[in-house]
């Protein structure tokens, strides 16, 4: 059991967090034809857009309502409406994501009625589902506000039905902020090796996998879950939610749909592998597949090689309450010491980690902790990168963003592959550090023992001879 | 901020822009708008003042999304790196702990830090609820002796570019004037030293270090960038120089001018990037101090450094001459691109005027030739049917445009200031060279535009309808 601590701080140094509504962005990218729309000023979009493209390396379709002056002080309703309707003119979305930020929200606006008043106003753009979602920055993190824009879009789109298992190979995916688009990959490989069909909501893994196409442009998101199907979850004959962050949406769609639900805190380590696969085996009626066998078997070989550099290592580790618990929960199960957890955001499934406890907080809470506790490799997002190097220590990158590498979006973490993988490079960052023993020179040893060349050395250095 | 001081500054008399049918800049459509925000802009023109504690007074949005995203490069201290924000809860925005909340996180940045100031950033949430930042700020220097100036430009008072204007009145209303510059001490060559300013210069990449160590040599004494690589030590004397020299853009334009104003010095505008910019740039510095001999010895300089650059050029002008370029940058910027640009016998075949007013449009038909295309929309659709019909080579834009350009399987240059690479500078031309032909010759665009051996129908080029 963990301990959360809060950081008192009057200021956040460092910030590891990101705002809500960049998370609940982040959730709309992962659909089909989609759009996210930001109630607020247009620097809360422009931020966010640069946030994202610098993580994803793609084009990211977002909008703004463009608050200024004048609809900060007298009211942004027109701004909402006029906003809906050029996109829905423009840009023809299936979905779009109407998030709020901290300005809309301190304004006190009313997103639900300004979707009334736009449907009201124009019943010619029927056909676009609008899903609003309070988003303030002044709670919560990128997760939670990814959590929030999952549940008000099956409140939106998905209806009350009772059709269960209408599609009996039919499997509905709750996908957490912490998975990457190459995680969402391995999961739907995953899951197909056992015969069904996998619905992942939201499914980053398809719309910002990084992939060119034949279109040269597009105003919207390219591949996610298309609305059709987030129509059709009820028909499913299970849900998968991966991450305690989407508990609440879970509870969401079971009460609307009643297809029951398996849970999984995270997907990385043998356990989590093998309780996912035998739920697979039990939804599926399936035997477990050979490759999966396989995989296992060499996961269990890569923790046998590499316990030996693993065990005992110190790590620090920062992000938001998902990923803190996925990667605490696999560091720990190999035998590594968590010297330092920070998480963004206070989460309850924090509290049930092994270890002694979490603080939420920022990076400099981190820093602090991994230098005093002696920490020998963090693992956090980019911003670290700057905290690693005055630690003097390796960081492995993991969680948003991650804008000074290439290629963390596509990375696998999940999985027996994904873990194996998290194994070997986290054993090579520890190889990569490893401290020989200074020598002991004997009393009793001749100068010259080591013959001429051992002299060479010195006396290059003092008289400039070259070898 | 009061409306009619936000006014004031959009009305900045110095600004050509604001002479001709275009006055500042347009009102964001919902929507339809890019771009960043006042605040953004603000971030921009002051966070390069490497000794500084910068603070975001606000709730998370504002600095979780955007520290250490910035290309600025200091020589040695690193403070402005380090990011730092109230991050303000819901409690503190409902019951008005705000300002509690910032006097505090001023205390500790100062016992944590200790900066030479503390920059406060208003944003949008605490200028909504009313935080009285500039209050806050006069009681916290009182307090503890160090400087904190309140930089007042919320997200929606505007746009980036009025951000930039507003964290100059910044500069100009608190810190220009409150320190004088050390005494200069004899060169050994036995040189006179004239002090000057560069305002609106951000050391992107550090490649303001091509050019600086020609200013030593001349015996011009930079006392302050605002803000590349510059200590706030440096601002609170830039009243003291002979010339300012306003670098590229016109978004710092009122705090040259005001300093025209109140303190008599000379202003020109400038830029570093192209051989003849820069040369025009020193030549303007020697004929502003008005030191016939330093003039002599600027055009000495000259001479030798255009001789260097032209030879180190001779390589790469064989391989880009005559490459047609489509450059949009939005607006003023482009100025000094194009010159850099045909330095390298380059065709700039189409360029970005949604800024520019009828005077800049005039300007560019005659740097650029008749048939120049000017492009008032920045969508990536209407870049790529440019780049497509005026035959392009390649795109130089900002990052926005980067993956409109890779997407489409274009070869882009990446021109702003999240860029890795320094182009000012005589010697900085070389490393601009290297890049262009660097994405224009790679043979990653023949491959990606290849069809596999098993597609049937032709390669991609089609614009979705949407």
């Amino acid at each position: 059991m963990a301990e959360i601590i809060h950081s008192k701080k009057a200021l956040a140094v460092n910030p590891l967090k990101v705002s809500q509504t960049i998370g609940a962005s982040l959730a709309f990218l992962g659909l089909n034809r989609s759009l996210p729309l930001m109630h607020g000023s247009q620097g809360c979009t422009a931020f966010g857009k640069v946030f994202f493209v610098r993580h994803f390396r793609e084009p990211i379709p977002l909008q703004t309502t463009a608050m200024d002056q004048v609809s900060s002080i007298m009211g942004a309703d027109d701004n909402v409406i006029e906003a809906l309707r050029t996109l829905s003119d423009k840009s023809k979305p299936d979905i779009i994501g109407l998030v709020t930020t901290g300005l809309s929200e301190t304004q006190g606006t009313d997103i639900r009625r300004c979707v009334g008043d736009f449907r009201r106003a124009h019943p010619e753009f029927d056909h676009v589902a609008v899903v609003p979602v309070n988003t303030p920055d002044y709670v919560g993190c990128l997760e939670s506000g990814y959590a929030l824009a999952i549940e008000a879009l099956i409140e939106t789109l998905v209806p009350e039905s009772a059709c269960v298992g209408k599609r009996p190979k039919q499997v509905n995916v709750l996908a957490s902020a912490m998975l990457t688009p190459g995680d969402i990959e391995a999961i739907k490989e995953w899951i197909e090796a056992f015969g069904l069909r996998p619905i992942v909501v939201p499914d980053i893994g398809d719309s910002l996998d990084g992939h060119l196409v034949e279109a040269e442009t597009s105003s919207l998101t390219i591949g996610g879950t298309p609305r059709s199907e987030i129509e059709i979850m009820g028909e499913s004959t299970a849900t998968l939610v991966v991450g305690p962050s989407l508990h609440k949406a879970a509870n969401i769609l079971k009460t609307r749909t009643g297809v029951p639900d398996y849970r999984f805190d995270g997907l990385m380590g043998l356990e989590d592998c093998d309780d996912f696969t035998q739920a697979l085996a039990e939804i599926s009626g399936k035997p477990v597949p050979e490759k999966i066998e396989r995989h296992r078997a060499q996961l269990q070989d890569a923790m046998v090689d590499s316990h030996f550099m693993i065990g005992f290592a110190r790590v620090a580790l920062a992000g938001d309450p998902d990923l803190v618990g996925m990667q605490v929960r696999f560091l720990t199960s190999m035998g590594a010491e968590i010297v330092s957890a920070v998480a963004t955001h206070k989460h309850e499934s924090l509290a049930g980690l092994p270890i002694a406890k979490v603080i939420v907080g920022d990076l400099e809470d981190m820093e602090k902790e991994a230098r005093s506790n002696g920490a020998q490799l963090i693992v956090a997002n980019s911003h670290a990168a700057d905290t690693a190097s005055r630690l003097g220590l390796p960081l492995l990158r993991a969680g948003f963003p991650q804008y000074d590498h290439v290629g963390g979006y596509a990375r696998t973490w999940v999985g027996y592959r994904g873990t194996r993988q998290a194994l070997f490079d986290l054993a090579n960052l520890m190889l990569g550090q490893h401290h020989e023993l200074a020598p002991y020179r004997s009393i009793y040893w001749a100068d010259d023992r080591d013959g001429v060349s051992k002299q060479h050395v010195i006396s290059s250095a003092a008289a400039g001879l070259v070898h | 901020m009061k409306a009619s001081e936000i006014q004031a500054l959009l009305d900045e008399p110095a600004c050509t822009h604001n002479t001709k049918e275009k006055s500042g800049c347009a009102k964001p459509k919902p929507g339809a708008t890019a771009g960043g925000c006042s605040f953004d802009g603000a971030q921009i023109a002051l966070l390069p003042i490497a000794d500084v504690a910068h603070i975001v007074h606000g709730p998370i949005a504002c600095a979780g999304s955007s520290w250490d995203n910035r290309g600025t490069r200091s020589s040695g201290v690193t403070l402005y790196k380090i990011g730092m924000t109230t991050d303000l809860s819901e409690t503190d925005v409902v019951m008005g702990r705000g300002e509690k909340r910032l006097f505090h996180a001023i205390k500790q940045a100062i016992d944590s830090y200790s900066p030479k100031a503390v920059f406060i950033y208003n944003t949008c949430v605490t200028a909504l609820i009313g935080d009285d930042v500039g209050a806050v700020c006069k009681a916290a220097t009182e307090r503890w002796g160090t400087p904190v100036v309140p930089v007042d430009a919320a997200g929606f008072y505007g746009t980036k570019n009025l951000g930039n204007r507003l964290a100059g009145e910044a500069m100009f209303k608190h810190v220009i004037g409150a320190a004088e510059p050390a005494p200069v001490v004899p060169r050994a060559d036995g040189l006179p030293t004239y002090d000057v300013n560069l305002i609106g210069e951000y050391n992107i990449a550090g490649e303001f270090w091509h050019v600086a160590p020609l200013f030593d040599e001349l015996g011009l004494r930079i006392l302050c960038t605002l803000s590349g690589d510059s200590r706030f030590h440096e601002v609170q004397t830039m009243h003291r120089a002979k010339v300012n020299m306003v670098v590229c853009a016109k978004a710092l334009l009122n705090v040259a001018r005001k300093m025209q104003d109140t303190y008599g010095q000379p202003f020109f505008e400038g830029s570093f990037y192209g051989v003849q910019d820069v040369s025009n740039a020193l030549r303007d510095f020697a004929r502003l101090i008005g030191d016939p001999d330093l003039i002599a010895r600027t055009e000495a300089v000259i001479a030798r450094e255009e001789a260097k650059a032209h030879a180190a050029l001779e390589p790469w002008r064989a391989r880009l001459k005559d490459k047609r370029v489509l450059l949009y940058t939005g607006g003023v910027k482009s100025w000094s691109i194009v010159s850099a640009l045909q330095d390298l016998g380059m065709k700039v075949v189409a360029t970005g005027t949604k800024k520019s007013t009828e005077e800049d449009k005039a300007r560019i038909r005659e740097l650029m030739g008749e048939d120049t295309k000017m492009i008032d929309d920045g969508s990536p659709k209407a870049l790529l049917s440019t780049y497509h019909e005026y035959k392009a080579d390649i795109l130089i834009a900002g990052g926005r445009n980067l993956y409109t350009a890779l997407k489409a399987r274009i070869p882009f240059l990446d021109i702003n200031q999240e860029r890795e690479f320094g182009y000012a500078g005589y010697a900085g031309m070389s490393e601009l060279a290297r890049q262009l032909a660097l994405s224009m010759e790679s043979p990653v665009w023949a491959a990606v535009r290849k069809p596999a051996p098993w597609a049937k129908q032709s390669g991609p080029g089609t614009v979705l309808a949407a």
